[in-house]
């Protein structure tokens, strides 16, 4: 079952230069992205900083209202929900951000930043909520004592531990989680990615797990959607992309992954220049200045996400997109 | 080990003043006015409004003509000038704190809603805030006395009003950086509203802030007191504030009663000099993002 779907998302934002607001560029931070999350799973976006994996997250989680496209959650569309529909989205749709030492309030006590979803959305009394936090603190592994002490006197993970905890409050369906792990020490991360595992075993949960890290997001996702410049590359299942990459960027990004074994050889893709401003994308495929394998009409057209072997592939390489490009 | 001694070594002379950087002295002298101001009633040797004509222009005791009845002499009226600065500190203590904290709440509020939401809101706050601080205070704090008219209760309310801008400045970029802070966001996507947002999230974070600003206001505050009730626009006579106390006394200073403006002259120094040393040092100590203010 498709808990959220995403079609055509866009998120433009006007850019003025000039001192009387002449030249006013668009930046396309998501430009036209489609993508679904099933239940009980994980979808993992990964690409460069500034590709528009969480200006995604945003659009999802309401802090940003889309220019373009729409997402639709349990079916319905976001855009055309009541109050209350709009109410029990927020409920279900919860976040842990990347910086651990600013997701949390300083000026509050844990028991309060785990308890404040539930006080804000139900009517229960004192003694409820403790116990509700305790579970949650339990389900995350700290001791119950960590409920009456202030956010400084815990660690990075431990942090991260308590933004989960506070997040799961609501028994949210989906979780945006935005590089939960890229802010930890490395010794840290395997943990806080194998407690994320086990809730979603336990409690079913959704997430969308937002990364540059790809180690992380192949361990961690059933999907995986690349994106470049504010659009998809390449998407489909886990171990099939990540096995065998098709587009040329996705191949790039594999390939400067870490090998599992220090003895692997495999052929190593070195892309040159950097990732063009958003500002001023390149014609055509937004990769191909970069792209090793560019061809004259990759500067001219923009090739079509289309079904490759399994999985959604947008390059010229694979000659499917021709007929799409030309209609 | 002539190194090692050094390491621990003689206090320098700032040390003195100041264990550790905790400024002893300013807090000393700030704590005595308050509890001078607290106490007035018993402290006092005579009523500060009613002299005798007989006892007029006394010195000190250790002066020449002076006595053991007035230890700091009387003034024109023959009122005792000690008991007459023991009632000032409470005048100067209960404007000065009041006028502050009236200032940080009409200041941090406007700039907590103007940083927050943004916007035309944040625009017209800003403007108005912009036209009030180009309004010269003193002017500007005469102007609104002379409209209202002189009482204690005006001078606080005036002070709020004139002084509450440096807040609203401060306080809303502390906000602007603070509502992009991450468990600001978390708040937003747990469903609480702007208003819970603005008084769970934001106020606590920049109350550090604010009771740094209060501290260094604190000087400036009291001195704008002293200064109206110099000018005869600030507390009215025959009550005794250290500024109407100067601008009584002045005459008096070139035939050789200077105790009459030396005196409150001081009180006026040591009280504001303390206020800013314990301000800087708070401001230090608490919040090094306003070091730079």
């Amino acid at each position: 079952m498709v808990v959220l779907e995403a079609a055509g998302l866009s998120k433009h934002f006007r850019a003025r230069r000039g001192f009387f607001g002449g030249d006013r560029g668009n930046v396309r931070a998501v430009d036209g992205i489609s993508f679904a999350i099933e239940s009980g799973r994980t979808l993992g976006v990964v690409g460069e900083s500034g590709c528009g994996k969480t200006t995604t997250a945003k659009l999802v989680l309401g802090l940003e209202e889309p220019t373009g496209g729409s997402i639709r959650f349990e079916g319905q569309d976001l855009h055309a929900l009541d109050a209350a529909a709009r109410r029990h989205y927020r409920k279900s749709v919860q976040a842990v951000f990347q910086d651990p030492y600013a997701s949390l309030n300083p000026r509050m006590r844990i028991s309060a930043i785990i308890a404040e979803p539930l006080t804000t959305n139900e009517r229960l009394t004192a003694g409820e909520v403790r116990g509700h936090v305790l579970r949650l603190l339990d389900l995350v592994g700290l001791p119950n004592r960590s409920a009456d002490l202030f956010p400084h006197e815990f660690s990075g993970g431990q942090r991260q531990r308590i933004a989960i905890a506070r997040a799961l409050a609501l028994s949210p369906k989906l979780v945006v989680l935005d590089e939960p792990v890229s802010a930890l020490d490395v010794s840290i991360r395997a943990q806080i990615l194998n407690l994320l595992r086990d809730l979603q075993a336990e409690l079913g949960l959704s997430y969308l797990f937002i990364a540059h890290d790809l180690a992380a997001v192949a361990h961690m996702s059933h999907a995986i959607a690349v994106m470049y410049l504010g659009k998809i590359v390449e998407s489909g299942e886990a171990q099939t992309l990540a096995r065998a990459p098709k587009h040329p960027y996705t191949q790039a990004l594999f390939s400067a992954a870490l090998p599992s074994h220090p003895e692997d050889r495999r052929e190593e893709i070195v892309l040159s220049g950097e990732v063009p401003s958003p500002l001023r994308p390149p014609p055509g495929c937004h990769f191909h200045p970069r792209c090793p394998h560019a061809m004259a009409r990759c500067g001219k057209q923009a090739p079509a996400l289309d079904d490759v072997d399994g999985r959604l592939v947008a390059c010229h390489l694979y000659g499917a997109s021709t007929a799409a490009a030309a209609a | 080990m002539s190194l090692q001694t050094e390491a621990v070594g003689l206090p320098s002379r700032f040390d003195i003043i100041r264990i550790e950087g905790f400024p002893l002295l300013p807090v000393l002298i700030l704590g005595g006015i308050a509890f001078v101001a607290i106490f007035a009633n018993v402290l006092a040797p005579y009523d500060p409004e009613i002299g005798s004509l007989a006892a007029r222009f006394r010195p000190p005791a250790w002066q020449v003509g002076g006595s053991g009845e007035h230890l700091l002499g009387t003034d024109h009226l023959g009122r005792d000038v000690l008991s007459r600065l023991i009632f000032g500190a409470r005048v100067s203590m209960v404007v000065g704190f009041t006028a502050v904290i009236v200032a940080g709440v009409i200041g941090t509020g406007l700039g907590i809603v103007s940083g927050f939401l943004g916007g035309w809101v944040d625009q017209v706050i800003m403007r108005i805030t912009d036209t009030w601080l180009a309004l010269p205070a003193l002017t500007f704090a005469i102007f609104l006395t002379a409209i209202v008219g002189p009482s204690e209760m005006n001078i606080v309310i005036i002070l709020g009003a004139v002084y509450w801008t440096r807040y609203a400045r401060v306080i809303r970029g502390e906000v602007l950086s603070l509502k992009e802070r991450e468990f600001v966001k978390l708040a937003i996507v747990a469903g609480c509203s702007k208003r819970t947002i603005m008084a769970r999230h934001i106020l606590p974070n920049v109350l550090n802030s604010a009771i740094v600003l209060g501290t260094l206001m604190l000087g400036v505050v009291i001195v704008t007191e002293a200064a109206l009730s110099f000018l005869g626009v600030g507390v009215p006579p025959p009550k005794p504030a250290w500024g109407l106390m100067l601008a009584d006394g002045k005459k008096g200073m070139m035939v050789g009663y200077w105790w009459l403006t030396v005196l409150p002259g001081v009180c006026i120094m040591l009280m504001v000099l303390s206020a800013n040393l314990i301000g800087d040092w708070l401001r230090v100590k608490l919040d090094p993002q306003l070091r730079q203010l």
